[in-house]
This record gives C-alpha cells, structure tokens and sequence, in this order.
C-alpha cells in the first residue's frame, strides 16, 4: 500500500478513497456536501472553543484531529517527521486569516469546492472558477520569484505542538466541559444549524487519521494540484483531485445525495460574482504559502511550524469572520464580506509583490 | 564539468521546483545538484528533472538530501 501510495498512482489512490469517506461521512452526518472541508471545520472548532459565537457553527471537528495525528504517525512511522519553521511565521498568519476570510465568504475550502460539486451543487462552478484563477496569480508571483524564505530545521520537540494540540481537542471534545455562567461554555456546541450535524466521534476521527495517513504519503493537494497543472503542466497530483470528485460523485450517486442544481444546495449561496472572488481571495492566499488548508494540517503533522501558523492565521480569521459579519450564509454574503474580500486580496497581492524578491 | 548546485532547502513548494526550472531552461546538458530537505521536495525535483528529461538520483546527507540530475 505504502509504495502505491508513494507511486505515481499515490494520488489518485489516496483522492478515491478520500472522496468515498467524505461522502460517506455525510451520510453518518456531516452536513450536505461538507464530508470533509477543512475551513469550515476551522471554522467550527473556533466556534467550539468561544472565539466566535455564531451558534450554528460550533464543534470540535475530530476530522481534523485525525488529520494532524495521522499525518503525524505517518510521518514517524516513514522516517519523515522533520520540524521545520521559520519562513515568515507573520505573513503566513495574515494568509491563513484572509485564506479563511475568503473561504467563509465561498463557504468551503477548495476540498469543499470540489465535494460540492461531486453532490450536485452548480454554485461551486464559479468557486472553482475562482479558485483557479488564484492559483493562476499566484504562479505569476511564483514565476517572478516569489518566496517567503527559507525554513529552518528546527528542534525536533517543535513538531510537538500541534499533535499535542489535536489531542486537546479531543480531549475537550470528550470531556466536554461546560462549566460557563448559562450552563454552557467554556466550549460550546451548536444545538442547531450545520454545527449540530456530525458524523459520530469514533467514525469522524477514524476517517480524519486515515486521511491524514493517505494525504501525508500520497502528499494530496487540491491547490498544488491545479498549480503544477498550470505552472508545469504536470497532472501528478491533479490526478487527485480528479479521483476525488469522482468518487465523491458515484458515492453520492450511490447514496442518494446527488442533487444538481443551484438553488436551496447545503451551506451555499448563488452570489456568483463572491463565490468566484471569495475563492479567487483563498486560491492566491494558498498558493502563496504554499499549498492548500488540508497539506497544511498534514503539513504541521509532519513538524512544520510554519503550517501551523497558518493553520493558526485560519482559526483566527473564521473567529473574525462570523464576529465581524465577514462570513456568508445560505442567504449570501454577510454584511461586510464584500469589503473583507476586497481587504485581503489587496494583503495578499502586496504579499505577492512585496517578496518578489528571491535572487539567483 | 561544471556542476551546477541549486540551495533549495527550506523553501515552501513549489520553489524548489521553480529554482531547479530556472538553471535546468538554460543549459543543454551537465550536472546540476539540487539540495532540499524534505522527501516531498525530492521527489518533486525528482520528477520535475525525470519529466524534463534528466536522470535523476539522490544521496543523502547530513539532514539535507542532494538531489543529482544529469544530462
């Protein structure tokens, strides 16, 4: 398994069974074409731990737990776990900010883009449209030398933080304590709304360290897919995402979750123009550090702090969106999403410009 | 023979590849050496300098991997 996994049919191995479990996961309970998204369970786990306190949308999303650990327990296991940081640890945290910005006004992250389409939702069309074309400013930035510098190795105790972290998570999520003044809270969980709905515990985790498993070998991106595309013309991960949605797509077939159309789809709304420019905000954001919310979290499994600070700048931003009205909802954008969207891509194209500066 | 060695450690993808890209576009043939510290950056050298027609190989070294193509 592990050299096919390291093949070049690694991918699109690692993208098929990804697809199944996400839409399997939404028949255990996830919400409608939300499997996996990494952002809005970000999102969700901001939420849960009172940095937001949008009701509908809080949850400790053991998926992402799993993810971290998985790709963690890969990384040991095959000699791979490498701490590493260092490369602009500030600038990273505003991407991952205005990544999630971005991605809460689209509502989902690119896996998200991908799943909605696979269950049948047209409106991703425009995210993906939208995301591409991010990626595509990106690779111009790239191509001119972008580069937010080097890592540096670093102790091999740094890696710890965010595997430790992850099991926090799960312990708060098992513990559940709710000691706050109206009998809820410190963490907290939606009792209604997208948040409420979840696969159980033991499946959710499960799925979330077998994904972290597959995406650490397979090194599974669904942004590095369309940037080699593009940038080098190389299908090697695009294969991936291919696979993804495919099996995503027969597993929804299968399941009765395939709904076309663009009305009344799942957390979606049918604001084209912010579908598009949300995801256009997320496509620069992650190409600029480098690879897509997913790789992030495998990435931090492996050791690198610099993904995690990502990861980081993403808790943040989504605290910052449903606190601030940045984020969207089935009814369309929040109220100040537009100008939050417009406010990033000027932060990221001024990151773009600014460190255009790596010399041969 | 004039070796070419390209210092690609510590950078975020896709930069290894982009650095290798750019001294691989402006020779024929040679050896160019490509160092990067993560297994995924290998192989992505790896397979960016295979798919552009170099053999590829790899030693290993000291918390470092030197990735070698020729030509």
């Amino acid at each position: 398994m592990n050299r096919v996994l390291m093949s070049k049919y690694g991918p699109a191995l690692a993208g098929t069974i990804i697809g199944v479990i996400a839409a399997l996961l939404v028949k255990f309970g996830n919400p409608g074409n939300m499997g996996v998204c990494v952002a809005c369970f970000t999102r969700d786990v901001a939420g849960a731990l009172g940095l937001h306190r949008a009701g509908v949308v809080q949850y400790l999303r053991p998926e992402l737990a799993g993810f971290i650990l998985g790709s963690f327990g890969s990384a040991l296991l095959y000699r791979e776990y490498r701490p590493r940081g260092g490369s602009s640890p500030m600038i990273r945290f505003g991407l991952g900010f205005f990544a999630m910005v971005g991605a809460l006004v689209f509502l989902g992250c690119p896996w998200r883009a991908y799943l909605r389409l696979a269950g049948g939702d047209l409106t991703a069309v425009a995210g993906i449209a939208g995301l591409t074309t991010g990626i595509a400013i990106g690779i111009m930035f790239l191509y001119r030398g972008f580069s937010l510098g080097a890592a540096r190795q670093n102790p091999k105790a740094a890696g710890y933080f965010m595997p430790l972290l992850a099991i926090a998570l799960l312990a708060l999520l098992v513990i559940k304590p709710l000691f706050g003044a109206e009998g809820t809270g410190p963490i907290f969980f939606s009792a209604k709304g997208p948040g409420s709905m979840h696969a159980p515990l033991i499946i959710s985790l499960a799925a979330g360290l077998l994904v972290g498993w597959l995406a650490q070998r397979s090194r599974f991106c669904t942004v590095g897919a369309i940037r080699d595309l593009i940038m080098l013309k190389d299908t090697h991960l695009f294969k991936g995402i291919f696979a993804f949605i495919v099996a995503a797509f027969l597993t929804n077939l299968a399941l009765g979750q395939f709904n076309p159309g663009m009305e009344g789809q799942p957390i979606a709304h049918t604001m084209h123009l912010w579908n598009f420019l949300g995801m256009v905000l997320s496509g620069l954001a992650f190409t600029l550090a480098g690879g897509c919310p997913g790789r992030m979290f495998i990435m931090s499994g492996e050791g690198d702090s610099d993904a995690g600070i990502f990861i980081m700048g993403m808790l943040v931003g989504a605290a910052f969106a449903h606190n601030f009205s940045l984020a969207s909802s089935g009814a369309g954008v929040g109220a100040y999403g537009i100008p939050a969207t417009i406010a990033g891509l000027v932060f990221c194209l001024a990151v773009g410009t600014l460190f255009m500066n790596r010399v041969d | 023979m004039e070796i070419k060695t390209v210092d690609a450690r510590g950078l975020s993808c896709p930069q290894p590849i982009v650095e290798t890209k750019k001294v691989l576009d402006k020779i024929s043939g040679g050896r160019v050496e490509v160092l990067v510290d993560t297994v995924t950056s290998r192989e992505n050298v790896l397979r960016f300098g295979r798919n552009a027609g170099w053999q590829g190989s790899f030693e290993e070294s000291e918390g470092f991997f030197k990735v070698i193509l020729e030509k």
